[in-house]
């Protein structure tokens, strides 16, 4: 029972003890420092400009927004590979509403009526796509990476069915003025859904029971079958959020770009695939923190800002980046799960 | 005689056999034009690039992962060669160009084979970063531009021909690409090589179940690797293919094909939990997505159809091929998993 009592001591929460018990989030924090300090001595005036912090804010909800919706399916040991297709289909679907209820010179008042119906439209998208997704998981049981890179084609296609491969644009003004508008003239407002949308999932994850069951489904699907969960309604439920988070990415994207197209965003599936695991979550399920993947979400972006500053590093490099951090993180995480599997083999006197 | 036909029945191929053969007749009575010689070349024309692709992409998921690095391998491997041959005024024979884009496909695919045979992540997401590694390099460090001019050899063997078809109708004509005995080749390689080899019963064990092949004493990491090295040959072939047929380097003509060659493979009835597959289930989904795509025009379908067809292809595919993993006895595994 003395083991019992150390063992609880250890579990209090204390920030700087947690920290090091998490050694990757300790990775995460040290590299975002470390990006910071460099690009503050290279770039010092660019990188102290608010402007730069402002626009920084705006662009990275697009990507964090789905990055949310794939660490949950992660999760569950599954993946969405559709995001950018969910997101492109329902901003083009929010784009089309506004356009024919709300034609160039409409008024205030019909404008206003126009938008809340587009964005109601664009999350009923993102939830019926998402719970496609869930149902071809579920119940067909098609391995989620083909599901979804299925669907993200089924989704394109509809999209470009839609729009005939043309951007749709000619939006109210109202739309961009309030999506892609700052808050006191401060904050800009992609930042602020960005935020409500990633506590609301905090909340998801480590305060209700759909959060628990989520990371029980994901460690062991067969333990967690026999112990009386309903899989199936866990991971229709888990897609359709992927799905809506998407939804709400693509009426980020349209604000931003103030069009909407079938083939936006399309290097954000692997940004996207690439900060959930540069965030610490498993892809083999059951593991994974959202302020991992938050953390993540900010270091690409100073990365991506950061590397902007210097005009003769073309933008085409920016893949080799992505690509190049992605095959370091997961080799690391390698490295070091054998290493820790070696120290607690050492600690019990197992054979290693 | 009575066994084989209720063995034929009982197979996959068979049904997509049927599809094809419906595909096909229905085409024929919209058109009138399936069934005239020149179409039929065009349609063996159009199968040699995806073709060799998906045979890479089937040997990849028999053994229980998923590549979509190979477009992009392929590219960066056929821009390197095309971009050294042209600039250093290559005047010599075919031979130079293949050996050079073999060397360099190898080298790619034990890149991944490195990545994919030591790390237990799903290879899925270990070619996706590899998939950017490489275009980033071709665009980013070669910055790769359009190639008008190939050298002559790769131009001449892109234009040889076996034959011409001619349609007796429309006066139109097709020539068989010399390419396409490579695609023979190659089907005929890889068949022996599952068949008859080691290292090829290896491929179909470890898709079955890793640790039992470990334990019947595969080696799981070497075959892994070297499978991917195949691949990255397999792939880089079939680029120097389209460039030569092309007569010109598109860098980013290939990229985007994974999902569509990845779809063949499943539609024509491998498993996609690894394991199980033949090479004519292969060809048969290969030849179903190339008609299908071929002849839109021919229907008069705008192409605008043809994304969302590939992905209800892709969807209604991958569904019945896991309905029948979950149904069948010796799918209670992955049914449970």
């Amino acid at each position: 029972m003395k083991g019992d009592a150390v063992q609880t001591t250890l579990l209090r929460p204390g920030p700087l003890r947690a920290l090091a018990r998490d050694t990757h989030l300790t990775r995460l924090l040290v590299m975002l420092l470390v990006l910071i300090i460099f690009f503050a001595i290279v770039k010092t005036d660019g990188f102290f400009n608010l402007l730069t912090w402002q626009s920084m804010a705006i662009q990275f909800p697009e990507f964090g927004l789905m990055a949310l919706g794939v660490m949950l399916t992660m999760v569950t040991a599954g993946i969405d590979l559709s995001v950018v297709g969910v997101a492109n289909m329902a901003s083009i679907g929010a784009a089309v509403v506004m356009l024919s209820m709300a034609p160039k010179g409409a008024d205030p008042a019909t404008a206003t009526g126009a938008i809340a119906v587009a964005i109601c439209l664009a999350l009923a998208i993102g939830a019926t796509a998402g719970a496609l997704n869930g149902f071809l998981v579920a119940k067909v049981r098609i391995p989620p990476i083909l599901a979804t890179l299925g669907s993200f084609e089924l989704y394109t296609g509809i999209a470009i069915l839609i729009t005939g491969g043309k951007p749709k644009s000619g939006l109210p003004n109202l739309y961009g003025q309030v999506f892609a508008g700052k808050l006191f003239g401060l904050i800009p407002v992609p930042l602020i859904v960005f935020a409500v949308a990633a506590v609301l999932i905090w909340l998801l994850m480590t305060k209700t029971a759909f959060g628990t069951k989520i990371y029980m489904l994901g460690t062991n699907a067969t333990a967690a079958r026999f112990s009386g969960l309903n899989t199936t309604s866990l991971l229709v439920r888990t897609y359709m959020i992927s799905g809506i988070y998407a939804s709400l990415a693509g009426l980020v994207m349209l604000a931003n770009y103030n069009s909407a197209k079938a083939d936006y965003g399309s290097t954000y599936t692997l940004l996207a695939v690439l900060i959930v695991v540069l965030g610490g979550v498993n892809p083999n399920g059951g593991s994974g923190r959202l302020i991992g993947v938050v953390l993540a979400i900010l270091i690409l972006q100073i990365l991506s800002s950061g590397l902007n500053m210097f005009p003769n590093i073309s933008n085409f490099y920016r893949p080799l980046i992505w690509g190049g951090v992605l095959l370091a993180v997961i080799t690391a995480n390698h490295l070091s799960g054998r290493r820790s599997h070696r120290r607690i083999a050492k600690r019990k006197g197992l054979p290693q | 005689m009575s066994q084989l036909v209720r063995k034929a029945i009982r197979s996959n191929e068979f049904y997509v056999f049927l599809v094809i053969a419906a595909v096909c007749l229905l085409i024929q009575a919209r058109s009138g034009q399936f069934f005239t010689a020149n179409n039929l070349v065009d349609l063996a024309n159009a199968m040699v690039v995806p073709g060799l692709f998906a045979i890479g992409a089937f040997l990849v998921i028999v053994s229980g992962g998923i590549d979509v690095s190979f477009p992009a391998l392929a590219s960066l491997a056929v821009y390197a060669v095309t971009r050294l041959l042209v600039d250093s005024h290559y005047q010599g024979g075919i031979l130079l160009p293949f050996a050079l884009v073999i060397g360099l496909g190898a080298v790619l695919g034990a890149f991944n084979g490195l990545f994919t045979s030591r790390l237990t992540v799903p290879s899925l997401i270990i070619t996706l970063g590899t998939a950017n590694v490489f275009s980033g390099v071709m665009q980013g460090a070669l910055s790769s531009v359009q190639i008008p001019k190939i050298p002559p050899a790769m131009a001449d063997f892109g234009r040889g021909s076996l034959f011409v078809a001619t349609n007796p109708v429309s006066g139109l004509t097709s020539s068989m690409p010399v390419s396409f005995l490579i695609l023979l080749a190659v089907l005929a390689a890889v068949f022996f090589l599952l068949r008859y080899t080691m290292f090829g019963r290896g491929v179909f064990a470890i898709g079955g179940d890793g640790s039992a092949a470990a334990r019947a004493g595969f080696s799981v990491r070497w075959t892994k690797f070297w499978l991917y090295v195949i691949v990255g040959v397999i792939a880089a072939v079939a680029g120097l293919i389209r460039t030569c047929g092309m007569g010109q380097m598109h860098p980013t003509n290939l990229l985007g094909m994974e999902m569509m060659v990845i779809a063949a493979v499943v539609l024509g009835g491998t498993a996609i939990t690894g394991g199980t597959g033949s090479l004519t289930g292969v060809m048969l989904g290969t030849l179903l997505i190339v008609i299908v795509e071929n002849s839109m025009i021919l229907l008069g379908i705008p192409t605008f159809w043809q994304q969302f067809s590939l992905g209800l292809l892709i969807i209604v595919g991958t569904g019945i091929s896991a309905l029948q993993i979950a149904r069948s006895g010796n799918g209670l595994r992955a049914a449970l998993r």
